[in-house]
């Protein structure tokens, strides 16, 4: 492939990067999302959009959310300088609701008067159903069952919230199911009714406007890490479920080619063995919820359940984007099992003080293999996603602790 | 134009006066064997069109009883491969009626397009409705399919309005199947005057034949459709009978049923 001039100025107009993304939906579905595309596009050339979207990040999620030197991982694996993006000091305690305002704000445009989402750790559900309660506006939550029993404290909260929220019974009930289950109802209240996506995937414009209102991670994180240190970091680090705080983090560097970019997919139990979640490196190029991405499926292009300790990376497909970026080699996808990430949980919480989501502690896995060796003034920033106070039911049970 | 099994089909029935009984069933469910002896006893059972449903994990615009004969036939071993297969067999005794194999489009995909289109055409398909392909993405699939001298059938829904209908209708051939609901398939049966409209107003922008479906489940219902349009479409309550069966004997008699009732339905409607 030809190098490019720019890695940032996807998607092409019909969607597409390269060969992923695209328009994958069933017809009922299409008016809806050229509709959506118009009025992001529309918004985006709209000044009060972005006064509105930016208030509302300062002074209801919080941001600028702070770029923390993490001293003690740092001088615990004695090489690399670590510092964390705090997303988990946002409202609702992860990225996920950089998107969900951004989308809400467009739902209002729109006139729509119902809200719907997908989720898996509970996530981007509580914080959809924190945009839905702040604006007035109705909302649904499709969460799969498994999901409900593993997440009960993000259920209550969503509840609390005034969202309806609804279980799925099909598939595996994760988060797959509970996207085909948001899609159907989309299809069945065409009218009156707003899908936020939770992360950079489904049918264009999604996977380019979750990005886009998930990029403030990476143009907070640029100005912050001048500031500490006057340069760029060498090496920038996330999780990667769907990939939206990864893709939030990476994009603004993306043309900074001396910055190494490392995503991290969940292994599960081993990507050797069939209970992962790490669809670029053990899955193939397919067509599902609405764009064609990697995903792990099998010999007839029946999708497979994917596998991982923490739900909200419990999903079989990644961002087109992702797909794209692995494919150009831009970004390295790398992977951390189940196992690993239960370690780099707890020693995060006993070195920094930080309980981290499980999604994010696959990032941190990660630093055992790369920071040891690494010179003193090398430079990583991971992207600390989410906490995990939502988590910690599911780490006892792991540890076989009982609560 | 095509010159298809479902284009001399509709030629015919208008010919005859009446509307088409264009029935659905799942490959695979409940088994190989008893889906192809359905199949194999649809035409006699009043069955004009065959849409054969390529089973999928992840039907998004399906309703429960589709999803679970979807399940049940891929817990039973059912593939792309075996469904052309099922076809072909089916085309050895029935060289008439059409065969529309409609599903998703990453079996399909993962198979190979071209490869695909090879073996479909070979194991007698006459017509192609893959959910998941809106015009937007006529080239992966729509466009060779139609080369390969395959019927590429369109949904339009309410929500096509008449700004993104011609749109819709550009590739499209051997029928229209409209949707006569915002929703997945099994909800709600449409009003009838409500049906009668959207056709008035679909019928100003296309020549094809046009078949009405989701939430037709009796003869009475049918019959209703089969006043206002080409062909009227009957997929869940079909698929609900293969569940009911007691055994696969059972099944195969319950759909075949089934269908002779809503059969006699539509041929109850006579048209001048």
């Amino acid at each position: 492939m030809a190098k490019l001039n720019s890695y940032r100025t996807g998607p092409d107009e019909t969607g597409h990067f390269g060969i992923f993304g695209g328009q994958f939906v069933a017809e009922t579905l299409m008016p809806l999302i050229l509709e959506l595309d118009a009025a992001y596009e529309a918004s985006k050339k709209d000044p009060e959009f972005a006064k509105e979207l930016s208030g509302l990040l300062k002074n209801f999620v919080g941001r600028e959310s702070p770029l923390y030197f993490a001293e003690r991982l740092t001088e615990h694996y004695g090489g690399a300088k670590i510092y964390l993006k705090r997303e988990d000091l946002n409202h609702t305690g992860a990225h996920k609701i950089n998107n969900c305002m951004g989308q809400i704000l467009l739902a209002r445009r729109m006139g729509k008067k119902r809200i719907i989402a997908e989720t898996g750790a509970g996530q981007h559900g509580v914080a959809t159903a924190t945009v839905a309660a702040r604006f007035g506006l109705e909302c649904a939550i499709y969460m799969g069952e498994t999901d409900i029993e593993r997440q009960k404290p993000n259920v209550f909260r969503m509840k609390l919230l005034g969202a309806d929220v609804i279980p799925v019974k099909s598939g595996a009930r994760t988060l797959k199911d509970a996207m085909n289950e948001a899609l159907r109802d989309w299809v069945t209240n065409v009218d009156d009714t707003f899908y936020i996506i939770g992360t950079v995937a489904g049918p264009h414009p999604y996977p380019e406007l979750v990005r886009d209102f998930q990029c403030v991670i990476g143009e907070e994180t640029r100005r912050q890490i001048m500031e500490a240190e006057g340069r760029l970091p060498d090496t920038l680090l996330a999780c990667i479920g769907g990939g939206s705080n990864a893709m939030g983090l990476f994009h603004p560097f993306l043309d900074d080619e001396k910055v190494e970019i490392i995503g991290v997919e969940a292994a599960g139990h081993g990507i050797d063995t069939d209970k992962h979640a790490a669809s670029l490196k053990g899955g193939r190029p397919g067509v599902l919820h609405g764009n064609r991405t990697y995903l792990l499926q099998d010999d007839d292009g029946q999708i497979l359940e994917a596998h991982s300790i923490s739900a909200g990376l419990d999903y079989p497909g990644i961002g087109p984007e992702h797909s794209w970026l692995n494919d150009i080699g831009r970004v390295k996808y790398v992977n951390a099992t189940d196992a690993e990430a239960l370690d780099a949980f707890q020693l995060c919480c006993k070195l920094e003080g930080i309980i981290p989501a499980l999604e994010s502690a696959h990032a941190l896995a990660y630093l055992e293999k790369l920071a040891p060796d690494l010179p003193k003034d090398h430079i990583i920033v991971i992207n600390l996603s989410g906490r995990g106070d939502k988590d910690i039911f599911t780490v006892a049970d792991a540890l076989g602790v009982e609560l | 134009m095509s010159d298809t099994r479902i284009d001399r089909r509709f030629k015919a029935l208008k010919a005859e006066g009446r509307a088409a009984f264009v029935t659905y069933v799942m490959a695979g469910d409940p088994n190989y064997d008893a889906a192809l002896e359905i199949v194999k006893g649809l035409p006699g059972a009043g069955a004009d069109i065959i849409e054969v449903g390529l089973p999928f994990t992840d039907p998004m615009a399906d309703g429960p009883a589709i999803q679970q004969a979807g399940l049940r036939a891929l817990a039973g071993g059912m593939t792309l491969k075996k469904t052309l297969k099922l076809i072909s067999e089916f085309r050895q005794d029935d060289n008439d009626t059409p065969i529309v194999l409609m599903g998703y489009y990453n079996p399909i995909y993962s198979y190979g397009v071209d490869q695909f289109l090879t073996d479909a055409t070979s194991a007698g398909v006459d017509g192609l409705i893959v959910v998941d392909l809106p015009s937007e993405e006529d080239k992966e699939l729509c466009l060779p399919a139609r080369e390969a001298g395959l019927n590429f059938i369109r949904l339009a829904t309410p929500t096509t309005d008449d700004k993104r209908l011609p749109k819709v209708l550009a590739n499209s051939s051997g029928f229209l199947y409209y949707v006569s609901i915002a929703g997945t398939t099994g909800a709600a049966a449409p009003k009838a005057s409500d049906v009668a409209t959207a056709l008035t107003r679909i019928r100003k922008t296309t020549d094809l034949p046009i078949a009405v479906g989701f939430g037709l489940r009796t003869g009475a219902q049918a019959a209703e459709i089969a006043k206002i349009a080409d062909g009227a479409v009957v997929g869940t309550a079909l698929v609900e009978q293969v569940a009911l069966g007691s055994n696969d004997k059972d099944s195969v008699n319950r759909v075949l049923e089934l269908a002779r009732e809503i059969s006699a339905g539509i041929r109850s409607v006579k048209k001048t």
